[in-house]
């Protein structure tokens, strides 16, 4: 991605470029609001009550949570949590969730996303699961599409910077992971300045198609290069993963200009079926290497971490023809595939052409050994055997590209700010439209797919100033809609996303609308601190740890008054939902809580620890406006003084006379 | 009894067997909170809910006002009911094969007071739940009862109330009439 200096260096010589063309100074209205058409709102206009005709699915970049959207509406429905705490729900506080966010650094509360990715079955959206990166510390997590909930999150060992991921496969056998920033491997303290001989960049394929046994089936042994995105083949090229590379010039310091010096860069295109045959020959070597995998089990409503020691790893070397290099001008950021399977197309950032190459002639080349040279027993491919185009002139920054089913590319270019429509096979720009500024991704809903629906196209920009009333210096970013439908693409809608959206996935609603989960059941419920009906609602001592098994209904608590607590103990509030209701959660908030608080879906068990410091009566409440009585809903806790007698007592109501 | 008014007393006989498989009677709420609706279905021998959890969020409902809780396990009614129409079905098909007039009359008029007692069964019950409500309740309308219509639709509070015959209570009223036909039928040839 290129900073936001050189954007406004871009933008500036935009403006210039424009002014000479026009012969006078650009109006800035003119800049700021290019034409709606008038039909636009009719376009984008759901009527209250109604429902959008696609979920999409936008990452949360430096936020580290994906939020969903309905289009084309642009009205928000859903942030979903995924690799950060969030204090609203208890994720990531609650002794259930918090194995979900355990790496080999330990406990994380955060992370960054940058791509989700639909699950698929023969190239087309399934419905069942989106999958997100994160990036700081190498991680994939699984989004189960019946709750919006993270059921599962895999941390990817020898990886730093996991940003070509998760980009799936056709049938979800499996999603990858890579190194944007090469390391040792395994990891060792050396001189930063020993990179080209220490550093090696590594490609995963991680099993995704059963729950709760993600895996990292192996690993590819790649040269230290920076791995950037990557995109699975389908059709024809199902079996092949495509990943971009920059830095192939191995620079460690100042990358700005260290790395931007080849004029070409590479895909690396990976085999991985002939990488399953090597694995089951033998020629995949177990590594050590600490890693987690944590799985939340629906049932139990609790997460269990499960630590990892060992990962197969392919060196090329060993195992021919799993990896080859394409040459790419230059710098490449996207790496996709049409939707036939046939045609791949680079974006390279600091390219004047968008490579298009051909899959079919990759296959050729191969077979007739037509190599440049070869890099630690990677093949480089000649350029010109495998090209099938390059696009010129397409734009400034071109970086992704989506398909629309009707044979056109699309791609984001940063610099220029624009989108530009291409048609791939015949290699010639048809339409470009401005965006509002600086686009990074894009995305055609089911454009990297088999069946793109070729209706909207969605721009996701990186500045946003003067679009929206000011905030300060801190900006929210903007998402614009455009209808592609036409020969011309035409900008209809513009809405404001949470975080950084860095890319965005969209599905059908009638994929998935009619499978989501509306209450979790009781009589399933496995939570070990579970209590099924008020009447086995009870406090246990156990030495310091006392465990308060509560219910909430509305709209009272079981039970709503509790003694006998004392300084110097640790509470456990594992309250549980008892309500079948649709849309009825309780929350739970108790006075000094240092563990944020809980929202239970009906049916659903959670807890709370709470450590009170001082003697006095704590309220605790519900935080979720359940009722026409959520104000009642209310409590007392009594903490006496450490070693004080005052007995347990608890009850809702009528205060027990004797104490069992 | 013409061989027509038996083979109809016959099929009314009959028709009721249906009646364990449909529920007879239906009672809708519907709130600006329930959009979708909660309801509720009574059969000759139970009481369910629209969905499996309708039954138990109606009474979760119910305690604002201070409704006794549906217990369809605690109504002795639908332990006898089962056992009153079984022996409609016997007496109707007993009558159909002995083929005498009387006991057509008889199986009818049977059936038609049994119909108007379990009305008043029905109202009795609506009218105790709706007006025996517990004192401690949060919400207290003065004047204002809970009774659901005996059949059409009442605004309780923020609640539609509807109460309309299902399946079953119509495959009850059409047996009622087919018996009603053999009787004509069989005064007209006789004629």
């Amino acid at each position: 991605m290129l900073g936001k200096k050189k954007a406004v260096v871009g933008g500036l010589s935009a403006l210039v470029v424009g002014a000479l063309l026009a012969g006078c100074p650009p109006k800035k209205e003119a800049v700021k609001t290019q034409a709606v058409g008038t039909d636009a709102a009719s376009k984008v206009y759901v009527p209250p009550g109604k429902y959008d005709e696609f979920y999409v699915f936008f990452s949360g970049g430096f936020n580290g949570q994906v939020t969903v959207y309905g289009v084309p509406s642009g009205r928000i429905i859903k942030v979903i949590k995924v690799f950060s705490v969030d204090p609203e729900t208890g994720y990531g506080f609650s002794p259930e969730t918090k194995p979900m966010l355990m790496t080999s650094h330990g406990f994380l509360p955060w992370d960054d996303t940058h791509h989700p990715w639909l699950s698929q079955t023969n190239g087309e959206h399934d419905g069942r699961w989106l999958f997100i990166n994160a990036n700081a510390t190498p991680r994939i997590a699984r989004i189960d599409l019946t709750t919006f909930e993270t059921t599962e999150i895999i941390e990817i060992p020898n990886t730093a910077g996991n940003h070509p991921s998760p980009y799936g496969t056709e049938n979800t056998e499996y999603v990858v992971a890579g190194s944007r920033f090469s390391v040792p491997v395994p990891q060792k303290d050396v001189p930063i300045e020993s990179y080209k001989e220490n550093f090696k960049g590594v490609i995963s394929f991680i099993k995704a198609n059963e729950p709760g046994k993600m895996d990292v089936a192996f690993q590819i042994l790649m040269p230290g290069f920076d791995y950037d995105l990557a995109r699975c083949g389908r059709g024809p090229s199902h079996g092949w993963c495509f990943f971009t590379s920059y830095n192939t010039e191995q620079a460690h310091t100042l990358l700005e200009v260290n790395a931007s010096k080849n004029d070409k860069d590479f895909i690396a295109a990976i085999n991985w079926k002939r990488a399953e045959e090597c694995v089951a020959q033998g020629k995949a070597k177990d590594m050590p290497a600490t890693y987690y995998h944590n799985y939340y089990d629906e049932k139990k409503h609790m997460a269990a971490s499960e630590e990892k020691k060992s990962v197969k790893v392919i060196d090329p070397k060993d195992c021919p023809g799993v990896a080859y290099f394409l040459p790419t001008p230059k710098s490449p950021h996207g790496v996709d595939v049409s939707d036939d399977g046939e045609y791949i197309v680079g974006g390279g950032k600091l390219a004047t052409v968008i490579p298009i190459h051909s899959f079919s002639k990759m296959l050729k080349a191969i077979e007739q050994k037509a190599f440049e040279k070869e890099i630690e027993g990677i093949p480089v491919l000649k350029y010109d055997a495998v090209l099938h185009c390059e696009l010129e002139k397409p734009c400034l920054g071109p970086l992704h590209t989506e398909f629309d089913g009707k044979g056109f590319g699309y791609t984001s270019c940063f610099v220029s700010s624009e989108v530009v429509k291409f048609d791939y096979k015949g290699c010639k720009v048809v339409d470009r439209a401005p965006t509002y500024y600086s686009v990074g991704h894009l995305l055609v809903p089911g454009g990297d797919t088999k069946k793109p629906y070729g209706k909207y196209l969605i721009a996701m920009n990186k500045i946003t100033k003067d679009r929206q009333l000011p905030t300060g210096p801190e900006l929210i970013q903007s998402a614009q809609l455009y209808d592609i439908s036409g020969e011309k693409m035409q900008l209809i809608h513009e809405f404001f996303t949470i975080g950084e959206p860095h890319y965005a996935q969209a599905i059908v609603a009638d994929k998935i609308k009619d499978k989501i989960k509306k209450i979790y059941s009781l009589a399933e419920n496995e939570h070990p601190y579970a209590v099924k009906a008020e009447k086995d609602a009870r406090v246990e001592r156990k030495g310091n740890e006392v465990h308060i098994y509560m219910t909430m209904i509305r709209s009272h608590f079981v039970p709503d008054n509790i003694e006998g607590i004392r300084v110097g103990d640790t509470v456990y509030f594992h309250v549980t939902n008892l309500e079948q209701d649709w849309d009825i959660p309780h929350g739970f908030a108790v006075k000094g809580s240092e563990e944020a608080e809980l929202l239970v879906m009906p049916g659903q068990t959670k807890t709370l620890v709470w450590k009170p410091k001082a003697p006095g009566v704590y309220p605790f409440y519900c935080t979720d406006f359940c009722s026409a009585l959520h104000q009642e809903m209310q409590g007392y806790i009594r903490v006496s003084p450490a070693g004080s007698n005052v007995p347990l007592k608890y009850y809702t109501g009528t205060p027990p006379t004797a104490q069992k | 009894m013409n061989i027509f008014s038996r083979g109809l007393l016959a099929l009314a006989s009959l028709l009721l067997i249906l009646t364990y498989f449909f529920p007879l009677w239906r009672i809708e709420l519907i709130a600006p909170q329930y959009p979708e609706g909660l309801r509720m279905f009574i059969w000759v021998n139970k009481i369910t809910g629209g969905t499996e959890f309708d039954l138990y969020n109606i009474n979760l409902l119910n305690h604002y006002i201070g409704m006794k809780t549906i217990e369809p396990e605690a109504i002795p009614e639908l332990k006898i009911m089962p056992f009153i129409v079984g022996f409609l079905i016997v007496f109707g098909l007993l009558s159909s094969l002995i083929g005498k007039r009387p006991l057509l009359y008889a199986w009818f008029i049977t059936f038609l007071l049994l119909g108007i007692a379990g009305f008043v069964d029905f109202y009795k019950w609506e009218y105790d739940y709706g007006h025996n409500l517990d004192p401690n309740a949060p919400i207290k309308i003065p004047g204002l009862a809970y009774q659901p219509p005996l059949i059409g639709t009442k605004q309780l509070l923020n609640m539609l109330a509807s109460s309309f015959p299902d399946v079953g209570g119509y495959i009850a009223v059409l047996s009622l009439a087919l018996g009603f036909l053999a009787i004509i039928l069989d005064i007209r040839k006789s004629a």
